[in-house]
């Protein structure tokens, strides 16, 4: 029997999983994929956003703020790439100014600090390479950018440091309440606790109808994105937003908290909350608004392409709290669509202790501080090289070429808990696979560390989970099945 | 702290056939003081994956295997005592030829040398170079990468297969992989024309009926997990997907073969002014880069279709090395060798004119094909040579000598360009 089961391994759930690991009582996050950050908290424009863009009064608003304002601490303390490079909203137009000084109002009354509007000049003497065409823009210092994908790492680290068990490749299929215990079925059987947290992204509507009489809607909306080699500098150094439309913030491109360029994201509704796909449409969308921003644009030195898809309300809100119409003790946090990165270290502080006053929990007798993320070997000095290699010689193999990454570093992504169990995984937790060659040279040998460490065959070894393998059998299982066919 | 520098003349990085031909040269130079670093467990490169045979036809008059060829000669350096050392990967170089590197035996080191070969390969072009939408589901992998799974490892990566891109490497996949009991269902080329060697197309498309789609591109690509299919289009001249000719291929595997590109990252921190078109190291004649003492050769200078080619021109990059390293300074009057119309990527990019200039091989590739048209050289205005070539294709790259008494024409010569004309230049 459970206290607390959180359904969804994502940056709300692991935030509200590392929140709960502070109080006594048994927690386990459920996750439908092989790995936690599988959904939106992988695939998306990793921006601590300031916090007016939300409308006064609303939950984004109070979440967005309150998130941003915990977010340079956490990422410290954790060790989570962070880098408070500020942004900018391009207005192109009078429209658009007095657009600018809406959200510079909003800003204001969700207590955003530094915010004001700024000339072309300014504008230009900040950022050279912006289109000469922006007549004004709002200055946003504060504005931050986040690795999410290792956010949403570090903050299952830190639970599963203290207890809280990670059950990947956890569908759930039903929820139902019985005798005041909550029954959520899954392919391990039949998990009872007393209390749910349904955290489940795109899917969490569906689970949230199984359990209550209040019908809610999630639209999936997929962005797409380019992301430019590292080895190209980002033409601007901050974030560079345009006047938000009524499908989202508009198109950006900023510098990610590892340096790359990322342009996008498109916005669309689609059926299938899972359909990462990318399209030639929403790519081609993309580029030609990004040269509104920056006339130059080129994906020459483009590595990859990628789709996020986030949860959007069809009641534009958060919805976060008990959730309404179900029996007791069942909680959520839905519709966390932009900007649910910012907000999650404060809906998972929030909501966290929410269900464990409700429960009554009390406070564990000794929380473990995090171990933060190792630091990469690419960021440190020759010195600490040299040292890191005479403690683990396997800093001195070198797997991956583009982004300088070791085996030491491998290895310890896949022993670390909530550990790396695919190529994916291990490109998540170490960068290696992401650069130029995106895993073409170094794939192989990751795929080796990862049979030696799982003491599995390559053949069982996949891309990220699932029916995702790499390879289909040996030379002789691929000939003997052809000459059978003949 | 690093409190050792472990001083030697010549250091050359990369232990593939460059790199090796390299050493070979420089220490018959007579440099004994001679280090190759290489970042694998063994020497050979890549051609220790390439198993099929059609290597050393100009070298040794003779059809050897990728491995044979590369025996040969890492059998050569053992022969002379060079210090190979395996398990190395160089992490930085600087313009004043410090290098440090890393390996489990050693951790940290640092090497500062007289002269450096850069001898590091290539790498493949990627998928998200293209940009091509779709899902990212498993199934889809340099033909490189392929290669390595088969032949080094003994694993399969699919049962059925498209390949896009017709470079070398993805011709010989679709000849192994069919061998191995895969179906190869397609070869797709964006352009009108194929880029790899035409005993390629017919030796591992043609015998074995794949169909090689020119002017068609992947367009998308489907399957969740791992792949289920891709859709392929015909593109129009300005390689943009014409609608309504998409086809569907049910395949599980989709390998690239869309190009490769020169390494050139070491050389880039160093400082090393690198060519847009080549993307490898801007050499004068004894392949020497921007800076000083700093050499470069084989496919991280440009990317060769023959090892043969690799070998000779490392040779030299190796030699000139050693004497670099032995204080030997060219002092004659550098000009620099120009594209010209039709050529893309001339190497070397410069010729210095002395005493010592015994001759040159200019290479490049045409920038689409030709059908009996003239290679001309030109110093200045004046021809040194206008050779009738029947066919000349940018899958082929070419090899124009230049001898001592044209050199001597070269003389007094601001340039020299190469183009490609349609009448005999006189």
């Amino acid at each position: 029997m459970y206290d607390v089961l959180i359904i969804g391994g994502g940056v709300i759930g692991c935030a509200v999983a590392r929140k709960l690991s502070q109080y006594q009582g048994r927690f386990a996050v459920l996750e439908r994929a092989e790995d936690v950050a599988d959904g939106a908290s992988k695939a998306n424009s990793g921006i601590v956003h300031a916090g007016f863009d939300a409308k006064p009064g609303t939950k984004k608003a109070y979440y967005n703020v309150k998130g941003a304002k915990m977010y340079a601490q956490l990422a410290k303390e954790l060790g989570v790439p962070y880098a408070n490079i500020g942004a900018m909203v391009l207005g192109f137009s009078e429209e658009d100014r007095d657009i600018l000084k809406t959200l510079l109002r909003q800003g204001i009354e969700n207590g955003v600090d530094q915010l004001r509007i700024i000339e072309r000049e300014e504008i230009l003497e900040k950022e050279p390479n912006v289109n000469p065409q922006a007549v004004c823009a709002l200055d946003v210092p504060t504005s931050a950018v986040v690795s999410p994908y290792e956010m949403t790492l570090a903050l299952a680290y830190h639970a599963a440091q203290n207890g809280v068990e990670f059950l990947l490749n956890c569908p759930v299929t039903r929820i139902y309440e019985d005798h005041e215990t909550w029954h959520v079925e899954t392919p391990r059987g039949v998990l009872e606790s007393r209390a749910i947290v349904n955290c489940a992204g795109v899917g969490a509507a569906e689970l949230h109808n199984m359990i209550s009489d209040e019908h809610l809607e999630i639209i999936p909306r997929r962005g797409e994105y380019y992301l430019l080699d590292s080895t190209v500098k980002c033409p601007f150094s901050r974030t560079m937003f345009q006047v938000p439309g009524k499908m989202g913030k508009g198109v950006l491109i900023s510098p990610t908290a590892h340096g790359n360029a990322l342009l996008g994201p498109s916005a669309e509704d689609i059926s299938d909350g899972y359909d990462t796909a990318t399209t030639r449409k929403g790519l081609d969308f993309v580029m030609d608004k990004c040269r509104l921003t920056w006339p130059d644009a080129n994906v020459r030195s483009a590595i990859t392409t990628f789709a996020g898809v986030r949860a959007h309300p069809a009641t534009n809100d958060f919805l976060i709290g008990e959730t309404h119409g179900a029996p007791e003790n069942a909680f959520e946090a839905i519709g966390i669509e932009s900007p649910g990165l910012t907000a999650a270290p404060a809906i998972g502080a929030d909501l966290g202790e929410q269900v464990a006053e409700h429960l009554k929990l009390p406070d564990a007798k000794f929380v473990k501080a995090a171990v933060p993320l190792l630091k990469p070997f690419a960021a440190m000095t020759e010195e600490e090289r040299a040292d890191a290699c005479r403690r683990d010689p396997e800093y001195g193999r070198i797997v991956c070429r583009c982004e300088v990454i070791t085996e030491a570093e491998i290895r310890d992504a896949i022993r670390r808990p909530v550990g790396a169990r695919s190529i994916d995984g291990v490109k998540r937790r170490t960068r290696a696979g992401m650069g130029r060659c995106q895993g073409g040279f170094c794939s192989p040998r990751v795929m080796e560390i990862l049979c030696e460490e799982l003491h599995c065959s390559p053949l069982d070894i996949t891309k990220s989970g699932g029916n995702s393998h790499l390879l289909v059998g040996t030379l002789n299982d691929i000939a003997k099945e052809a000459q059978g066919h003949d | 702290m690093i409190d050792t520098v472990v001083s030697v003349n010549v250091l050359v990085i990369g232990a593939g056939p460059a790199g090796l031909a390299a050493a070979i040269a420089a220490k018959k130079a007579g440099e004994n003081s001679l280090i190759v670093l290489e970042r694998e467990d063994q020497p050979g490169g890549i051609l220790r994956q390439c198993i099929h045979n059609g290597f050393g036809l100009h070298r040794f008059k003779e059809e050897l295997t990728g491995p044979e060829y590369a025996q040969r000669d890492i059998d050569a350096a053992r022969e002379l005592d060079i210090d190979i050392r395996t398990g190395v990967t160089v992490l930085s170089v600087s313009h004043d030829r410090r290098v440090t590197a890393v390996s489990r035996e050693n951790g940290l080191q640092v090497f500062q040398a007289k002269a450096i070969v850069l001898a590091m390969g290539c790498r493949e072009r990627p998928r998200g170079a293209l940009a091509i939408p779709g899902t990212r589901c498993a199934g889809i992998y340099s033909a490189g990468t392929a290669q390595k799974f088969v032949n080094l490892e003994g694993y399969m990566p699919g049962r059925r297969v498209v390949i896009l891109g017709s470079g070398d490497i993805g011709l010989i996949m679709a000849r192994r992989m069919t061998l191995q009991g895969a179906k190869v269902l397609a070869c797709v080329e964006l352009m009108p024309y194929s880029s790899g060697l035409n005993r390629n197309i017919v030796q591992c498309l043609q015998d074995y009926g794949i169909p090689l789609y020119l002017s068609h591109t992947v367009i998308d690509i489907h399957g969740r997990d791992r792949l289920t299919g891709v859709t392929v289009a015909k593109v129009d001249e300005n390689r943009r997907p014409i609608p309504g000719t998409e086809m569907e291929f049910d395949c599980d595997t989709l390998l690239l073969s869309v190009g490769l590109i020169p390494e050139n990252e070491l050389s880039a921190g160093a400082g090393v002014e690198l060519s847009r078109v080549t993307g490898g190291a801007v050499v004068s004649d004894t392949l020497e880069t921007s800076i000083p003492g700093v050499f470069a050769c084989g496919n991280v200078l440009h990317v060769h279709d023959l090892v043969d080619h690799v070998s000779n021109e490392s040779f030299r990059a190796g030699e000139m090395a050693a004497r670099y390293a032995q204080g030997e300074r060219r002092t004659g009057r550098e000009i620099p060798v120009r594209d010209g119309r039709g050529v893309r990527g001339v190497v070397p990019q410069k010729l210095v004119l002395d005493s010592e200039n015994k001759g040159v091989d200019l290479m490049f590739r045409p920038d689409r094909v030709y059908r009996d048209h003239y290679l001309t050289v030109r110093a200045d205005g004046k021809v040194l040579s206008s050779v009738r070539k029947m066919i000349l294709t940018p899958g082929e790259m070419v090899v124009q000598p230049l001898n001592e008494q044209q050199l001597a024409i070269c003389r007094d010569a601001q340039e020299i360009t190469v183009s490609i004309t349609e009448e005999k230049a006189v």
